[in-house]
């Protein structure tokens, strides 16, 4: 254990003295889950929303469904993609297979599930508290969606975090569908897992501390500008 | 239509071109993690990128899968090690036509103690069967990759079927050669390697090569350009330019001229 922690400090090291490749790497990570958290926010908070005030037939499968997708394995959602992105898939001609695209589409089908559970729940309970003021003003219940998603923005926050911390942390279905490729689709969690099996394990663990600091990073960047816009929202009031 | 929109979504995100530098011609090769894992391919290749401007992007996994890759028009060009599965390949029209690359050699690694009692041996099916009677732990690839069709060749040769012991003594892991020489470190277990992955690996911990010299052990690696009359979006130009390069004087030399831990691993042999 002595000479993994050297091993450990050296490769901390390493990364620090600003190695661009590394910097490369993790910057793309970023580049490519925060890109598809942000098409995640697109889809899920409006189909949630819509599925917290709409009343119609087979609505509670659909929510029991939703909720399920919270926890479709990874490599599924990977194989799933390549299946549609291969050349001899429905979706080959795009040439999107091997690309950070593939990956964003990808994590976008892990994420959008959970922003959308996540938003319906957050949702439903502010539509129950403001549903008479919103009867009274005559307003109906698919038109009250953007209000509601604008009165639940902070809430709705932790739906996108959560959301961005599985996309970050992912392997299965990028190593799949980016093939970890060198200066074009490598990312934090592929890099990870390529030093782990040459036997370099100091290293890879030093990437995973990266990988936690930056998970660190955001969310106290996402929670300081939600305490802010809070602050505001309270002396507005 | 449907095409047409999602394309046109596509460009309007800025993603199928700005994020990757899309604009310099470049070839998929879908490779063996051998190649990859020891550096080989990162050693030799800005060689070629400078000379030919053609960018190669290396999807590193196991051959069975490259190969299945391949056939599904995902890749230019295959390099990988499994001869028959390659011959094969070529003779059912995927391939334009298999060429020998390189060698390197198989090694058996195991524990110091070596409870087998097979150290120092060169016949790799004693050794084998030394261990199936010991039913000591064998950490096999289980992933179909060329190591692990090998691997099951000397299984056969020596007459023996190690599957019945599946999850007892003999531990199919499922994963690369890394992986499986991680775990093969964890468990004290012996393991079929390719040598060039096994000096590159940085986690040997109780592990040594006990097994080595066997002429079965030979590891051949062949190149094999993807037939563009099967797929058309084929770049077979480039791909062609690449094979071209390994196989010639200059991807020999550079081939040669790698080395780990002082020596040599890989020796050009194409014709």
């Amino acid at each position: 254990m002595q000479g993994f922690a050297s091993e450990f400090s050296a490769a901390v090291a390493l990364i620090f003295e600003g190695d661009s490749e590394l910097w490369a790497i993790v910057l793309l990570s970023l580049k490519v889950s925060v890109f598809a958290v942000l098409i995640s926010a697109l889809i899920g908070m409006p189909v949630g929303a819509a599925l917290a005030v709409a009343r119609f037939p087979g609505r509670r499968m659909l929510i029991v469904l939703m909720n399920a997708l919270m926890g479709f394995p990874p490599v599924v959602v990977g194989l799933l993609v390549y299946l549609m992105l291969s050349r001899s898939g429905p979706l080959g001609v795009l040439e999107l297979l091997y690309t950070p695209t593939a990956m964003i589409i990808a994590q976008v089908v892990l994420v959008t599930p959970i922003v959308a559970a996540l938003t319906r729940q957050v949702v439903e309970m502010l539509a129950e508290e403001y549903s008479e003021q919103l009867r009274s003003l005559g307003v109906s219940r698919l038109a009250s969606v953007p209000v509601l998603l604008w009165d639940a923005r902070l809430a709705l926050v932790t739906a996108l975090l959560a959301g961005f911390g599985r996309a970050i942390a992912e392997v299965g279905a990028v190593i799949i569908v980016g093939g970890n490729i060198n200066h074009v689709t490598r990312v934090m969690t592929t890099t990870i897992a390529l030093e782990t099996s040459k036997g370099n394990l100091a290293l890879a663990l030093a990437l995973g501390a990266i990988l936690i600091g930056i998970a660190i990073a955001v969310n106290a960047m996402v929670s300081a500008v939600s305490l802010r816009a809070e602050q505001e929202g309270l002396r507005h009031a | 239509m449907f095409r047409a929109l999602i394309r046109a979504a596509v460009m309007a995100l800025g993603l199928s071109t700005s994020m990757v530098s899309a604009e310099e011609p470049f070839i998929v090769v879908q490779s063996t993690t051998s190649t990859q894992n020891s550096g080989l391919l990162e050693y030799i290749l800005p060689w070629f990128e400078a000379e030919s401007g053609i960018d190669v992007r290396v999807v590193a996994v196991g051959t069975g899968q490259a190969i299945r890759n391949a056939i599904n028009g995902d890749a230019d060009v295959l390099l990988v090690h499994a001869k028959p599965a390659e011959e094969q390949f070529v003779a059912d029209g995927w391939g334009v036509e298999r060429k020998d690359l390189m060698y390197n050699d198989f090694i058996l690694v195991g524990p110091k103690s070596d409870p087998a009692g097979i150290r120092g041996g060169a016949d790799i099916l004693a050794a084998l069967s030394a261990i199936a009677a010991a039913e000591v732990p064998f950490a096999s690839r289980g992933d179909d990759s060329g190591t692990h069709k090998a691997e099951l060749g000397h299984w056969s040769a020596a007459g023996l079927d190690p599957t019945d012991a599946s999850g007892a003594w003999y531990r199919e892991t499922g994963s690369g050669m890394g992986a499986t020489l991680n775990v093969a470190s964890g468990m004290d277990a012996y393991t079929l390697t390719d040598r060039a992955t096994w000096l590159s690996f940085g986690n040997k911990g109780n592990l040594e090569v006990l097994v080595e010299g066997d002429p079965r052990l030979f590891n051949q690696y062949g190149v094999i350009l993807v037939n563009p009359e099967k797929h058309v979006h084929v770049r077979a130009a480039s791909g062609q330019r690449f094979v071209e390069w390994l196989t010639g004087p200059d991807g020999q030399e550079a081939i040669a001229s790698f080395r780990l831990e002082g020596q040599q691993v890989f020796f050009p042999n194409a014709q």
